[in-house]
């Protein structure tokens, strides 16, 4: 595939390389200005004090933890949303989507009033017993509510373009549907998942409006590593950027480790 | 039109004449240049000036630009708000800002230290904590100690800003240790969980309880006395308007900035 898409002449003029290297280096400039201004010989001790490191824990938790609701939720989603058919799916679809390019402030309003104490659910949730305001549990739904989009589109994708000719074949030769989801589809769009997982996980990582607004400050509690970027910023801009930097490090670990493998993958099914 | 002229006029003297007090007593330089504008044209301001100030400040100052404008036609005000730290963080940075007024000297000195304050800032202004419950008071919050009872849910601001700074003050002289749920970035961040009814009280300042509208309601305490706010202006190195800057610090130091300041709950410098 590669070699019919090079072949010596990639038909991209010399101007167009140009513009496109003015976009990278405006996109890698403002991380190589934050790594000039870090101060290096302390370092160790900015990222490692107990309140960064208590940060960062509750980060990766509650990352991992709205990455599995976002796989949950959002499989199901994205086959619904690709395969099915039925009144109003293009108006869903759009909604579903719409936390993407929601700023995540407004996100953390509409939670607050949802699950909020005086929320749409807040009564029954106290009947149950359920506090959510100022818990973990918030900032979990929070991230979820941003990440979400990200996995139910980068499936949906590859579901669309997977086409369901295997599937079909597998109907016919009697197995159930949910024997074929298991079987074939889920088999066939596992790169599409994957890569639809890491940016979820990535985005829970960077959440920062919702949570603050829905769930929180609290070390240990609800103050994910961006909101004690954020505080420590006010009397600290060497632990802030420090930390800043620690994110950098984490998201670009995440990001091309894990997503330049399923994405390659992706494009091959989408040619294919 | 010609008694709103007239008017535009004495207002202008004072605000000039406030600004060679303060300027005279810092430095010989400063004391010349507002010298040599009351002894031009006073009517001649124009052009636009740029306000950075304090996030509680937005109601008063909001007020006291319309009032600038009104008394110098041909001025524009262009205000900006945030938390006093990032203001200085973004003067520091180059933003184009020529009167800054901070919620805490902490944060003016921090310009100081950076040789970007023109002349020496002057106190405006001063604020307390207050207790802010939504106004059902759902945890029946009566008193500072109150807050440490067990099940009532409290935000505070962080001890990295001022607010939280304030409240650690406040705790340390009533000897009561709160035990927060949460330890917001900003003092609107504390007011806006009290306002949704997520949390029982916060530690806000005075002047907020009136910026919420009637959704929350101020319980003041006496030990708020231990730990007072003081509100300092100046006008930044670099302005090129510094005499549109030292009209609008005159406004406010003035007494139609004072009468608007004390009518929303702020103290005497």
């Amino acid at each position: 595939m590669r070699a019919r898409a090079g072949g010596g002449y990639d038909g991209i003029p010399a101007w167009i390389y140009a513009i496109a290297a003015i976009g990278a280096v405006f996109v890698l400039l403002p991380l190589a200005a934050m790594v000039v201004r870090v101060d290096w010989p302390n370092f160790l001790t900015l990222v490692t004090s107990e309140s960064s490191l208590t940060a960062l824990g509750l980060s990766l938790r509650t990352s991992a933890a709205s990455t599995t609701a976002c796989i949950l939720l959002g499989v199901p989603m994205a086959l619904v949303l690709a395969r099915g058919t039925f009144p109003g799916q293009r108006l869903l679809r759009s909604f579903v989507l719409l936390p993407l390019v929601l700023p995540p402030v407004v996100g953390g309003i509409a939670l607050l009033y949802t699950f909020g104490r005086q929320g749409l659910l807040g009564h029954t949730l106290q009947v149950a017993g359920i506090q959510i305001a100022f818990s973990t549990t918030a900032v979990v739904l929070a991230q979820t509510f941003v990440a979400l989009p990200f996995l139910v589109l980068s499936l949906e994708g590859s579901l669309r373009s997977a086409g369901q000719r295997y599937e079909a074949v597998a109907a016919t030769l009697g197995a159930r549907p949910t024997t074929v989801l298991r079987r074939v589809t889920l088999p066939l769009v596992l790169p599409g998942l994957a890569s639809g997982a890491v940016l979820s996980f990535a985005r829970s990582l960077g959440e920062f409006g919702a949570t603050l607004t829905f769930a929180g400050s609290l070390q240990g509690v609800t103050r994910t590593l961006p909101l004690e970027i954020y505080l420590q910023r006010e009397t600290d801009p060497d632990a802030a950027v420090a930390l800043s930097l620690v994110l950098v490090a984490i998201a670009v670990l995440v990001v091309g480790l894990s997503y330049r493998r399923p994405l390659a993958a992706l494009v091959e099914t989408r040619t294919r | 039109m010609i008694g709103h002229r007239f008017r535009g006029t004495g207002l202008i003297l004072v605000a000039i004449l406030s600004a060679c007090l303060t300027g005279c007593g810092s430095t010989a330089t400063g004391a010349g240049s507002t010298n040599g504008g009351s002894t031009g044209t006073s009517s001649a301001l124009s052009g636009k000036v740029s306000v950075f100030a304090a996030a509680s400040l937005k109601s008063t100052f909001t007020k006291l630009a319309t009032e600038f404008e009104r008394v110098h036609p041909g001025t524009k005000v262009a205000l900006s708000f945030a938390g006093s730290s990032d203001l200085v963080t973004q003067i520091i940075a180059g933003a184009p800002a020529d009167v800054f007024a901070s919620a805490d000297a902490a944060n003016m000195d921090r310009l100081v230290t950076a040789s970007l304050i023109d002349g020496a800032p002057a106190n405006f202004a001063t604020n307390v904590l207050t207790i802010a419950v939504p106004s059902a008071n759902p945890a029946s919050v009566h008193s500072f100690a109150d807050l440490a009872k067990p099940g009532v849910k409290v935000v505070i601001c962080a001890s990295q800003v001022p607010c939280g700074a304030a409240a650690k003050t406040v705790e340390a002289a009533t000897g009561t240790t709160l035990k927060p749920v949460s330890e917001e970035s900003s003092v609107t961040d504390v007011l806006g969980k009290v306002a949704a009814g997520e949390a029982d009280a916060g530690l806000v300042y005075v002047t907020d309880i009136r910026d919420a509208g009637g959704k929350v309601k101020g319980i003041p305490f006496d030990a708020a006395a231990k730990a007072v706010n003081t509100y300092p202006i100046a006008t930044v190195e670099g302005s090129k308007n510094k005499r549109l800057a030292a009209a609008f610090t005159a406004l406010v130091k003035g007494s139609t900035g004072q009468r608007i300041l004390a009518s929303a709950g702020f103290g005497k410098p």
